[in-house]
């Protein structure tokens, strides 16, 4: 085993681990703090892989900015972990064998009988110059530019999606706007009117009370 | 670098209707407090435009631009307008469902465009990226409008169920990509079926892709077994977004279904074929069996749905150009006859009463003579009773599936049919031999939506007694 295949074996091996426990941990800060440690992992495999960008954007993204995000979202909100795991035991012989099931078909296929280097050609080793970042960039802006603007548009529709779940305007009777067309299109008759009212004139009173 | 800047005209209609929507959905944040229907005329109007600019760039031959990441051919034209078609239908019917359900947003309109969107880059999809982003666009912008309804705990209930398993759906796709990514080495369609058909793809391989795809497509669909999502989703969602569901992205769904098995995947038609007649047995026993025990109506259609889903398939499964024409056919007339049911629901709504339980309808004939004449058309059209279009629609797959050699597949079909036949006359006999419970006469809260919807169901029986007009369309434009 060469140092690089030794480097790959533990950072899958930690990635691995790290996605069991990221499951089966009942606090989900630990959780999302498992995932991170999986990401990061992921990355160095990237890394080996010479696909230094997507290493790199997988910790700047996920690790830096998705993850931390969703630990706040964790930390805010005040999750009843015990409910939360309610059904775990009970669907987990369900579910393991599930799982087990489709890992052995995967293991049946994806082995090195059909994704070894005697099959797969092996893959190109870059020159140290070589730019990945360039690589990727040119098909994104040029053979996927249409794909590229669909992306946006997901991210779009992902904005108002947010927005629209999210947004409650408090009716007006419990907070009172400030409607400013009203306000603009108020002419003042209709605020304030003259009624002309005959003077009222004042009866001279009584002898009786001049008197007193 | 040789950059050759791509052709824009053949997307045209998807670039005016992604110009459109964004800036519908800067105005309506402007215009909803002064004008309140603003956004629903502008929304039909975009329709309309893109309508026509399709319809006036019809074309039959197939072009492919921006690195063959986009398809127009026939095929793509036809489902586009009847999805712009269906959408007019839709959002007619929406509005005042909306207005009496008191959660009239312009976000429902402009949602609705976007997730049109999302079916025309599906349909037009020519390589896995581009199929994977329209239908995502789709999905995200439909589950919100499941949940938009914030004060109606079934419908968050739906939108949660949905978007959960539509994101299990996704993952089991996006697996079967990868794998066919790896096997192919190819992303674009025409050079993946290339590959394959050169014999250069581990078989193993493939049809382990072909399995996970295959499976995510069946969530998206509603196919049995996983059609869990199906009967709480169409029940819970607000019946406007019911009617959204069941119909235009079905349209939406066959065409990547068709994409990428008959044009991707021609080489691997003996693992998929399989596959979707297990699909399609199981989908037409439940579709024909469940509903029977149905009260409510939403559900009864969302499990008849599923029934309609294993006749689809039927044409597929017989896996020739014919066959495809067949089932997209069936398609196009059973996304019509679900505006038709739904939108009769939809429009009946009023404040604080669905409308939507098989007793809401008993003894309509004398609450409202002509409306139960139409919901009659509809559910006849449904259960295939000629000279209803559903009646053609079924002859045809039986037809292209008999001509393949699955005439037990037909027997299976044509009793299914015959059975469901009993669901869909319990609505009628309701209507017309049980008395009603509340004498009161029931009516669309507007004239106008009364004229729509008998326009729409009275088309199932003029397409009827014209079938070829129809079936044409579908055999011209595939085979």
């Amino acid at each position: 085993m060469t140092f690089l295949q030794f480097i790959f074996y533990l950072l899958a091996a930690i990635a691995v681990i790290a996605g069991l426990k990221m499951i089966s941990v009942k606090n989900p800060v630990q959780a999302a703090l498992w995932l991170v440690l999986a990401f990061i992992s992921t990355a160095g495999i990237w890394l080996i892989a010479q696909a230094e960008f997507l290493g790199l954007a997988l910790i700047l993204v996920y690790v830096g900015a998705v993850m931390v995000l969703f630990l706040f979202v964790v930390m805010m909100l005040d999750i009843n972990v015990a409910q939360f795991k309610e059904g775990f035991t009970r669907y987990l012989p369900l579910g393991v064998l599930t799982a087990a099931a489709i890992f052995a078909l995967m293991y049946l296929v994806l082995g090195p009988q059909r994704f070894g280097l005697e099959q797969v050609t092996p893959p190109k080793s870059l020159a140290e110059a070589e730019s990945n970042t360039l690589a990727l960039a040119i098909p994104l802006y040029t053979e996927h530019v249409y794909a590229f603007i669909l992306a946006a548009v997901l991210l779009l529709v992902g904005i108002v999606a947010a927005i629209t779940l999210t947004l409650r305007r408090r009716p007006n009777t419990e907070v009172l706007y400030q409607d400013i067309d009203q306000q603009i299109k108020t002419r003042a008759e209709d605020r304030f009117e003259m009624v002309k009212m005959p003077p009222t004139v004042e009866q001279p009173l009584p002898e009786k009370e001049k008197e007193e | 670098m040789n950059f050759v800047i791509p052709s824009f005209t053949p997307a045209i209609p998807e670039i005016v209707l992604l110009t459109l929507t964004s800036l519908l959905l800067v105005a309506d944040t402007m215009w909803s407090k002064r004008y309140e229907f603003a956004t629903y005329y502008a929304t039909q109007v975009i329709l309309v435009i893109v309508g026509a600019l399709i319809l006036t760039s019809f074309t039959t031959e197939t072009v492919t631009t921006f690195d063959g990441s986009f398809v127009r051919d026939a095929f793509a034209d036809i489902l586009k307008l009847a999805i712009v078609v269906i959408s007019l239908g839709l959002f007619l019917f929406s509005k005042e469902y909306l207005l009496q359900a008191k959660f009239y947003r312009g976000e429902y309109f402009t949602l609705g465009l976007f997730s049109v969107l999302g079916m025309f880059v599906m349909v037009s999809a020519h390589n896995l990226i581009t199929l994977y982003l329209g239908l995502e666009i789709m999905s995200l912008a439909i589950y919100t409008m499941v949940a938009m309804r914030k004060d109606h705990s079934a419908a968050l209930e739906a939108a949660l169920k949905y978007f959960v398993l539509g994101a299990l759906a996704t993952g089991m796709l996006l697996y079967g990509f990868s794998m066919l990514y790896g096997a192919t080495g190819q992303v674009a369609f025409d050079a993946m079926a290339a590959v394959i058909d050169a014999g250069e793809v581990d078989h193993v391989v493939l049809s382990f892709a072909v399995v996970f795809i295959v499976i995510g497509l069946a969530f998206k669909l509603g196919a049995v077994p996983f059609h869990m999502w199906v009967p709480d989703v169409y029940h819970g969602a607000p019946t406007a977004v019911t009617l959204f569901i069941g119909t235009a992205p079905k349209i939406a769904a066959f065409a990547i279904l068709y994409r990428l098995l008959a044009e991707a995947l021609p080489g691997a038609v003996m693992d998929w074929q399989p596959l979707l007649v297990i699909l399609s047995v199981l989908s037409l026993l439940v579709g024909a069996l469940v509903p029977i025990v149905q009260n409510n109506l939403k559900r009864l259609l969302a499990y008849s749905g599923i029934g309609h889903i294993g006749f689809l398939m039927l044409g597929l499964i017989a896996a020739n150009p014919d066959g495809y024409a067949s089932a997209m056919v069936y398609t196009l007339i059973y996304a019509f006859m679900g505006l038709a049911a739904f939108g009769l629901i939809t429009v009946l709504a009023r404040t604080g009463h669905e409308f939507d339980r098989v007793d809401d309808f008993k003894g309509m004939n004398q609450r409202n003579p002509w409306l139960a004449l139409m919901m009659l058309f509809v559910m006849f059209s449904m259960a295939g009773i000629p000279p209803f279009i559903g009646f053609y629609a079924k002859v045809v797959v039986i037809e292209e599936v008999v001509q393949a050699g699955f005439v037990w597949l037909a027997v299976l079909a044509v009793v299914s049919a015959v059975i469901s036949a009993f669901y869909y006359l319990r609505v009628v006999k309701v209507m017309y031999f049980d008395a009603p419970q509340d004498t009161m006469k029931v009516e669309p809260v507007a004239r106008h939506l009364t004229w729509a919807i008998s326009l729409v169901a009275v088309a199932l029986l003029v397409f009827g007694l014209f079938p070829s007009w129809v079936i044409d369309l579908g055999y011209h434009s595939l085979s």
